[in-house]
């Protein structure tokens, strides 16, 4: 076991890591976020996307050893202050959510898509948000909860 | 006395609420089972069969049982003497004893500090297999002198129907042979649970699941107690789409946490996901259709054969369904259907989406388009003439009541707006990002399919729901707490209970209490069947509710409309209601019988572009309609709609756990392909409201007719623009380029004339 700091949403974390352990591991098994899902353990799916130094990432392919005193944002941190992020609420709203184990994944990899582009087309939408999988919705009803929190966050 | 003044309650049915859990989900803060934590929790791991048929000559775990942190290592010698589980039958193990029946079947538990250990304990137990041969073609493995998987014969059920003249003759006849691949459920959660041991011996279940009272009835003589030791609780559900109707952990936790005296956690990876719970079943369908030169419908003969793995599963009712419903919602006196499902040493298959119902319409709406192509008719006007009304009968017998509207459906897909004519972009065409074509090979296809299916439980089974209604006061007013067994898997059930308890009960706040089951069962969330069952039962508990208000407001001397409903809740009124539909009938020797409850019926149409020169699809559009009765929650049905054509998708062109050899090859999110955002097209989802008489509100149930008929209209949508027979799903690049040197399974292709007894098939 090794020590590790990080900076998670903000705070400085430390824990100890077993040698070859992945950020979502330590995220969710030591350091109690388990927003960040694991659904197939191989950056197939997404849903443990986080944003490391803001870059997007999924946190199962990245060692814990490779965060060392990085700056990791997890789904816990979008809510600022307790109010949904924008992209939360469109979720919600747009009926985005079925199941919901993609959901946290998802609202991650489409707030690092709206940060870098605030008026994507659909199928810029859709070539950001083909790293994560939904068995539920098929889909449309996130398209336009993008569509509506794109609209919500710069068309004001 | 207080006067109320009438406010509009807002989330009722009808209207499209969001969903109670949407918030805690799209946070990161629903906790599913797989997130489930005790600070002294055990990790519990399980040895599976590398074989898929094997003997087992010994099991040694001392060296297992030795390692430091390792605190239980678990086989069949420790689980009481004869314990069997499964669906309809009991005849699984919890651990194997003497015999391995298919690659993946449990062998040992252990639990251990963490995961780490617990899986170094596993590869410290050192098994002794014996291999044996193993029968891995469901056809063959109904010959006599098959080898036999289960002591009592390897056909797990089998159904029979006749209706009408079984040897009814026509002018124009078509048949065909075609083949369904293995899908697999893919929720995304994992299977996972908690098992927590009680002060009285007993255990709690804390466990992702579509049927609590099911799993503890498998659990509680598994494990040697008496049920009520025994308490399930719901957590929360990352998806089932069927998966989840069999016990895969649940058994296993529980013994772990009973040896050990502390908590125990299991969640499965992915690929033991792949490994640890059921899959759809594969089909083989023979069928031939008769019919006069206009296309009216003369007869139906069809053979199915059903691979059921090493396991019955839900086979027995799978088997039915396919049989029930092998002619498709058309009008047809003459029918001959034999479905069998066979024991095999594959994996063992079981609840799917769709159930049964799925693999006939792949089968008989290629039918239909070849019988149109017969008659010079066209796809839309085939379905239009042969379709079912209000007061046909089906195959079995039945009449279908509450509007059966086969020509509306196809007519008003018919009539959707069609895409526009392709992009020259190569982000749009076949292929997408890897920039494969420029459009010059590229082919548009449409094609059309209809699909009917049964809702709730059939053929006699007691099916039912209970809830429990409360309605009190608190310091913000009336509220109103509904309780029920029924498993929320993320189809949106407690915003439809929300929704019926505010419009039966005229108070906007509705809290929902954890599913487990200290209260009566809810059945299972399968079938399309709980806004029907739970929705009724919360319905009904909440009118019985409702009356009791009307008698304490008229011993005031007032009414409900009039008085401030707070006044009457000094005591809270509590009433608890069981609910059931109608009794169905048990299945008849020729399955002519008044088996279903109602059925559920939907159209759709599919716009492909085919690139043939990579053999590459891009479904463009899908146009769908639905008859859904009444939608409790319009945006919650859409999402049941687009979710299931999106998996009717993945199953026409991307996915299939391949089996070979009884050994299960792409176990991984990395080989066993999903539809992702870029596979999905837009979708015209046109609801259409019928509403069944006996149904609340008429609400018909939404969940598996998208997965049903999206399947056969994209692969009809494909041959139209390829020319391909394409008589297998998944279709494969190689299918549409003509180069499958085998269309059909490795194991060999048979001859079997459609209706006779598959035990009759020869190879070819």
């Amino acid at each position: 076991m090794n020590g590790l700091r990080l900076f998670v949403n903000g705070v400085e974390r430390r824990t100890e890591v077993r040698g070859g352990e992945s950020l979502m591991t330590v995220l969710r098994e030591r350091l109690s976020l388990p927003g960040s899902k694991n659904a197939c353990e191989q950056g197939e799916c997404g849903s443990c996307s986080v944003l490391i130094e803001g870059a997007l990432l999924c946190s199962c392919l990245v060692l814990a050893e490779a965060a060392r005193d990085r700056d990791v944002r997890t789904v816990e941190s979008l809510a600022a202050g307790g109010e949904l992020h924008p992209l939360q609420r469109a979720f919600v709203e747009a009926g985005a959510v079925q199941c919901g184990f993609c959901t946290p994944g998802l609202v991650v990899a489409a707030a690092a898509l709206l940060r870098d582009n605030p008026e994507p087309t659909e199928l810029e939408v859709r070539e950001a948000l083909s790293g994560n999988l939904c068995r539920c919705t098929g889909y449309g009803t996130i398209l336009e909860a993008v569509r509506r929190a794109a609209r919500e966050m710069y068309t004001r | 006395m207080t006067l109320s003044i009438p406010t509009r309650v807002r989330g009722v049915i009808g209207e499209s609420t969001p969903r109670p859990d949407g918030v805690p989900k799209v946070k990161g803060e629903f906790a599913y089972a797989s997130d489930l934590w005790r600070d002294d929790m055990l990790h519990g791991a399980t040895l599976r069969s590398p074989h898929p048929h094997a003997r087992i000559l010994g099991i040694d775990t001392s060296r297992a049982r030795g390692m430091a942190g390792v605190h239980a290592v678990v086989t069949s010698e420790d689980v009481p003497a004869g314990a069997r589980f499964g669906l309809m039958k009991r005849d699984q193990p919890p651990l194997a004893t003497d015999r391995v029946r298919y690659a993946g079947e449990a062998v040992a538990i252990v639990a251990a500090d963490d995961i780490e250990r617990a899986r170094e304990a596993l590869r410290a137990i050192r098994v002794e297999y014996e291999p044996l041969p193993a029968v891995t073609d469901p056809i063959a493995a109904l010959a006599p002198d098959a080898l036999l998987v289960q002591d009592d014969g390897n056909v797990i059920d089998e159904v029979q129907v006749l209706h009408g003249d079984a040897r009814a003759v026509a002018p124009v006849v078509v048949s065909g042979e075609y083949e369904v691949g293995m899908q697999d459920q893919a929720a995304l959660g994992p299977e996972a649970g908690l098992a927590v041991p009680d002060d009285d011996g007993g255990v709690t279940l804390h466990i992702a699941t579509q049927w609590l009272h099911e799993d503890l009835g498998q659990i509680a003589p598994c494990i040697g107690l008496p049920m009520e030791k025994v308490r399930l609780v719901l957590a929360g559900v990352g998806g089932a789409f069927g998966a989840r109707e069999d016990v895969t952990l649940q058994i296993h936790a529980c013994l772990l946490a009973l040896r050990t005296g502390r908590a125990v956690r299991m969640t499965y990876g992915r690929e033991e996901s792949f490994y640890g719970h059921v899959h759809r079943h594969p089909a083989r369908l023979f069928y031939e259709h008769g019919a006069r030169p206009d296309g009216t419908l003369v007869y139906v003969r069809a053979t199915i054969v059903l691979d059921g793995g090493a396991y019955a599963s839900s086979s027995p009712a799978v088997v039915a369904n396919a049989g029930c419903f092998a002619a498709g919602p058309y009008r047809v006196d003459n029918a001959l259907v034999r479905c069998v499902g066979a024991y095999t040493n594959n994996p063992p298959t079981g609840a799917m989406r769709g159930f049964g119902a799925v693999q006939s319409c792949f089968a008989y709406e290629a039918q239909m388009d070849r019988l149109a192509a017969a008659c010079g008719i066209d796809p839309v006007e085939i379905r239009d003439r042969n379709g079912l009304v209000e007061g046909d009968r089906v195959i079995t017998g039945q009449p279908l009541i509450g509007s059966a509207p086969v020509a509306e459906l196809v007519e008003r897909v018919a009539a959707a707006p069609l895409p526009a004519h392709r992009s020259s972009d190569p982000l749009e065409l076949p292929g997408g990002a890897g920039n494969l074509t420029h459009g010059e090979d590229v082919m548009r296809g449409i094609g059309y399919a209809v699909g009917f299916k049964n809702v709730c439980y059939s053929q006699g089974f007691d099916d039912f729901a209970t809830a429990r209604v409360r309605v009190l006061r608190d310091e913000d007013g009336p509220l109103v707490r509904v309780h029920t067994a029924a498993a929320e898997v993320g189809q949106g059930l407690v915003t439809v209970c929300q929704q019926i308890a505010r419009t039966e009960l005229g108070i906007e706040r509705v809290e929902l209490d954890r599913a487990d089951t200290s209260i009566g069962s809810a059945g299972s969330s399968s079938a399309s069947r709980q806004t029907w069952m739970t929705g009724g039962a919360v319905q009904a508990a909440c009118r019985e509710a409702k009356a009791e208000l009307e008698t304490r407001a008229a011993g005031r001397g007032a009414t409900l409309a009039i008085i401030d409903v707070e006044e009457l809740l000094g005591t809270p009124v509590d009433r608890t209601v069981t609910h059931r539909h109608r009794p169905t009938e048990e299945r008849t020797t020729h399955m002519q019988d008044d088996g279903h409850v109602a059925f559920l019926l939907a159209a759709h149409r599919a716009v492909v572009d085919v690139d043939t020169g990579t053999g590459l699809v891009k479904v463009v559009q899908i146009a769908t309609a639905q008859d859904v009765g009444k939608a409790i929650n319009p945006l919650a049905v859409i999402g049941q709609i687009e979710g299931g054509i999106a998996q009717g998708l993945g199953l026409a062109v991307m996915e299939e756990l391949i089996v070979r050899d009884g050994l299960v090859r792409n176990a991984s999110f990395t080989d066993y392909l999903l539809p992702t955002i870029l596979d999905m097209p837009p979708v015209i989802a046109d609801l259409v409201e019928h509403p069944h008489p006996d149904a609340p509100y008429g609400a018909k149930g939404v969940g598996e007719p998208p997965a049903i008929s999206s399947t056969p209209a994209i692969v009809a949508a494909i041959r139209s623009a390829t020319g391909r027979d394409l008589p297998r799903v998944p279709v494969r690049p190689d299918d549409i380029l003509g180069l499958s040197t085998q269309s059909g399974p490795p194991a060999g292709r048979w001859r079997i004339i459609p209706g006779e007894d598959p035990r009759k098939a020869v190879r070819a």
